[in-house]
């Protein structure tokens, strides 16, 4: 139960070609991440309904491969 | 999978208590690191919650992601209502968000400071 951070990258990045999209590997594991996703597709969006999108972008991995993926959302400036 | 008899129970768990928490492990014993951060959010507040143990109940466990289309728990319910995980009661609790939504729900909880 790993995953790779360029695949998370690249998986978001296929849903929301916009992202801005920094990720961090909080334990050097490969499964315990931060990322921090701003794209503008979150405007007008609930929290929920962000970090929603940013699960279906990693297409049911989220809880399954991936354990531990700390989510934050932004819109840009 | 969720089904009527599935999505009832949750329907009434979350509609007879104001505070929900579908979490791993108890309130007492969380059994995940995750769980355990929304556990102390709410006992920092002082919210009264129930904390539902899906490591007891698999069904719920499986079932509790399909009802909110959330992947992962816990999982924070208010007046039946999904707020959200671990990230984002963490972030609404360090923003003052959680206390103001918890209040106008007309859940008591102690302002964070």
């Amino acid at each position: 139960m790993a995953m790779d951070a360029g695949d998370i990258e690249r998986l978001i990045k296929a849903a929301l070609p916009d992202a801005l999209i920094t990720i961090e590997d909080l334990r050097g594991d490969g499964d315990h991440y931060a990322c921090h996703v701003v794209s503008a597709a979150f405007t007008g969006k609930n929290r929920i309904q962000q970090h929603q999108m940013v699960y279906k972008a990693l297409q049911g991995r989220m809880g399954t491969e991936l354990h531990a993926l700390a989510l934050q959302t932004a819109t840009p400036e | 999978m969720l089904d009527d008899t599935l999505r009832q129970r949750i329907d009434q768990e979350v509609g007879s208590n104001d505070v929900v928490l579908f979490m791993k492990g108890t309130p007492v014993f969380p059994q995940c690191g995750f769980s355990a951060v929304v556990v102390q959010v709410l006992s920092h507040l002082g919210v009264k919650f129930k904390g539902i143990n899906v490591l007891e109940d698999p069904a719920i466990r499986d079932g509790i992601k399909e009802y909110s289309s959330w992947p992962t728990i816990p999982q924070l319910y208010v007046k039946g209502e999904f707020v959200g995980g671990c990230d984002i009661i963490r972030e609404m609790f360090e923003s003052g968000e959680l206390t103001e939504m918890l209040n106008t729900h007309g859940v008591d909880a102690r302002p964070a400071a």
